[in-house]
């Protein structure tokens, strides 16, 4: 009885910290106190997630976190100029239910679009950044969605810079159809453009990177990293056990299923991801013989 | 009226035709005038595109290459894993020119399909006609590209090849590949496994082809979770030659005699050759820069109308 009591009591101080801390953005802040972990279902404290970056202290799966919060980790203190920050969806056809759902998600995350993209320093190194977010529409690629990245990667290119993308998306936005997909085409012609004019590409794949944006710039970085057990395919688990008729291991499309195949580079932890990212952009810059 | 009736009107009056008198040609010619009057009536729905798309006797890639071009010489391999044989490539001439031809190829039999998986690629098929692109762009030589695929090939040996690699290289190598790129959309192109193969100069979609973001099955099932809304789907999902042509994501369409390429292909092969070669005669004489800029701005646009700046 009396652990029990204290364990209250320690959920209750942890609680009373974590509502006494301002969040830098409240309305992304999850409003649990305990999460638990998709993983190995562990609940975990609100605040010690937070400490960790939102990776389980128990068995070092990383949590879904929003584009903001991805920035924060990444990027030097007040370094990132957001570019296009006020584009939007907009729905010419009007497809069903689409602009209400646009709105939803609007104000569900208080984003504008699935990816936030911009100008930035990782450890004194100046870069493009993109930096896709699932929580909105599952980070799909709307027409928006592949005018930022593109507008990104030429903004890149103009300026000399690398262009560092991080990746989750479900794939295609459905509602936008035909010109959701042709972005694929888009983004990867930027792309194209950016390497022969010799200049870097990293992506970052981060859970889940599947369908279109796969099968795009994300698997087209001159170095491609992955977070530990990242979703990452082209074809849906689903749809590929329907069409062979047999059961896919469990760990089939995860990152390090991909990296064992040869198709990433390496995985890298969110502790470690500001610093090897730093040690990469420094490293491909010009340098004379000492 | 809609398709199935016109076509069975059609089928009666054609009927009526074959028992005539061979003299009576004022009647013959009245049905004649009774036919052409019911197809121009007939109004298709996106449902009706799809389905004259999927008639198993719509001709195929291999059909098309045989009568456009004399000499077909096929190539196989992507010097890496395997031979897809759902992509059908090889070099062949055109007017005097040589070509490289880039095809995705569905079977004739079951047995065939079964093969070439319907036409749905695996990695080893992208690699091919990535390999032989690279080939092409060496001697200058124009690639005449079809698309003909519900998609790629969802196996399990075709991730861990790395499918979401095999496209993702097709799309940034044909956007900047230095020679001309003439793409022909055939039946069906469905999602990135199509879109792999039409990074082209100048696209062109037989009249009753859909091309789309995926199957319209898919499509149903992953929006409404209802795989059965299959017609309601094609509807919103703007897969026709004319909805393609409207968006700017194609650049002309082929017209087709009515019901389907399959009744009368040396029609359409005839108008293709013509299309083709017009194409090649203004693509061929671009210097490489400009060529390329004018690719990289078809599809820079793409899209515009969908997104705006809000306050
Ligand atoms: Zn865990």
């Amino acid at each position: 009885m009396d652990s029990l009591f204290k364990e209250r009591k320690k959920r209750l101080d942890i609680f009373h910290q974590w509502r006494k801390k301002p969040a830098p953005k409240p309305k992304e802040m999850p409003d649990h106190v305990f999460q638990t972990c998709s993983h190995c279902h562990a609940s975990i404290p609100m605040m010690d997630l937070v400490k960790n970056q939102y990776v389980c202290p128990e068995c070092r799966y990383p949590f879904k976190i929003s584009a903001r919060e991805r920035l924060r980790q990444i990027t030097d203190e007040k370094t990132f100029k957001e570019m296009d920050a006020s584009m939007i969806s907009i729905d010419p056809e009007n497809f069903p239910g689409y602009k209400e759902k646009l709105d939803r998600m609007q104000k569900a995350t208080g984003m504008k679009e699935a990816v936030i993209t911009g100008t930035a320093k990782i450890m004194g190194n100046p870069c493009v950044l993109a930096v896709m977010d699932s929580h909105f529409f599952m980070g799909s690629m709307s027409a928006a969605v592949g005018e930022k990245i593109t507008r990104a990667i030429e903004t890149a290119t103009k300026k000399k810079l690398p262009i560092v993308i991080f990746c989750t998306s479900g794939g295609a936005r459905m509602q936008e159809g035909i010109l959701s997909l042709v972005q694929m085409a888009k983004t990867s012609a930027a792309i194209a453009r950016h390497k022969e004019a010799g200049l870097l590409v990293i992506t970052v794949l981060t859970h889940p990177t599947t369908g279109g944006v796969s099968a795009s710039f994300a698997m087209l970085g001159d170095i491609i990293l992955s977070e530990p057990y990242a979703l990452i395919g082209f074809a849906g688990k689903r749809v590929i056990e329907d069409t062979i008729h047999e059961k896919l291991p469990a760990d089939f499309q995860t990152a390090e299923f991909v990296l064992e195949k040869g198709f990433i580079d390496r995985i890298v932890s969110r502790s470690k991801m500001r610093s090897t990212l730093g040690w990469l952009l420094a490293f491909h810059t010009k340098r004379s013989l000492s | 009226m809609n398709l199935k009736e016109a076509q069975r009107a059609i089928s009666e009056i054609k009927a009526r035709q074959m028992e005539l008198d061979e003299k009576d040609i004022d009647t013959w010619y009245q049905y004649q005038k009774q036919i052409r009057k019911l197809e121009q009536e007939t109004t298709l729905t996106a449902w009706d595109h799809v389905e004259l798309a999927r008639r198993p006797d719509r001709p195929k890639a291999r059909d098309y290459i045989e009568l456009l071009f004399h000499d077909f010489f096929e190539l196989h391999g992507d010097r890496r894993s395997g031979d897809d044989p759902a992509m059908l490539t090889g070099l062949a001439t055109f007017h005097g020119i040589p070509v490289t031809i880039l095809a995705q190829s569905k079977g004739k039999t079951t047995e065939e399909n079964l093969r070439q998986h319907f036409g749905m690629c695996q990695p080893e098929g992208y690699r091919k006609a990535l390999r032989l692109a690279k080939e092409a762009e060496k001697f200058h030589r124009p690639i005449i590209t079809f698309v003909d695929t519900p998609g790629a090939y969802p196996g399990k040996e075709a991730e861990e090849k790395g499918q979401a690699e095999a496209i993702a290289d097709c799309l940034c190598t044909f956007a900047t590949l230095k020679t001309p790129v003439i793409c022909f959309v055939l039946s069906e192109g469905g999602s990135g496994g199509a879109l792999a193969l039409s990074v082209a100069d100048r696209i062109f979609m037989l009249e009753y082809a859909v091309y789309s973001i995926l199957s319209p099955e898919g499509f149903a099932s992953i929006l409404w979770k209802d795989g059965s809304r299959v017609k309601e789907a094609c509807e919103v999902m703007k897969l026709t030659s004319a909805d393609l042509l409207e968006k700017g994501v194609i650049d002309q369409i082929v017209p087709e005699p009515f019901g389907g390429a399959a009744s009368h292909i040396h029609q359409v092969v005839e108008k293709m050759d013509q299309m083709l070669r017009k194409a090649l005669v203004e693509t061929m004489k671009k210097k490489d820069n400009q060529l390329i800029q004018e690719r990289y701005d078809r599809f820079r646009h793409l899209g515009d109308t969908s997104w705006k700046m809000s306050r």
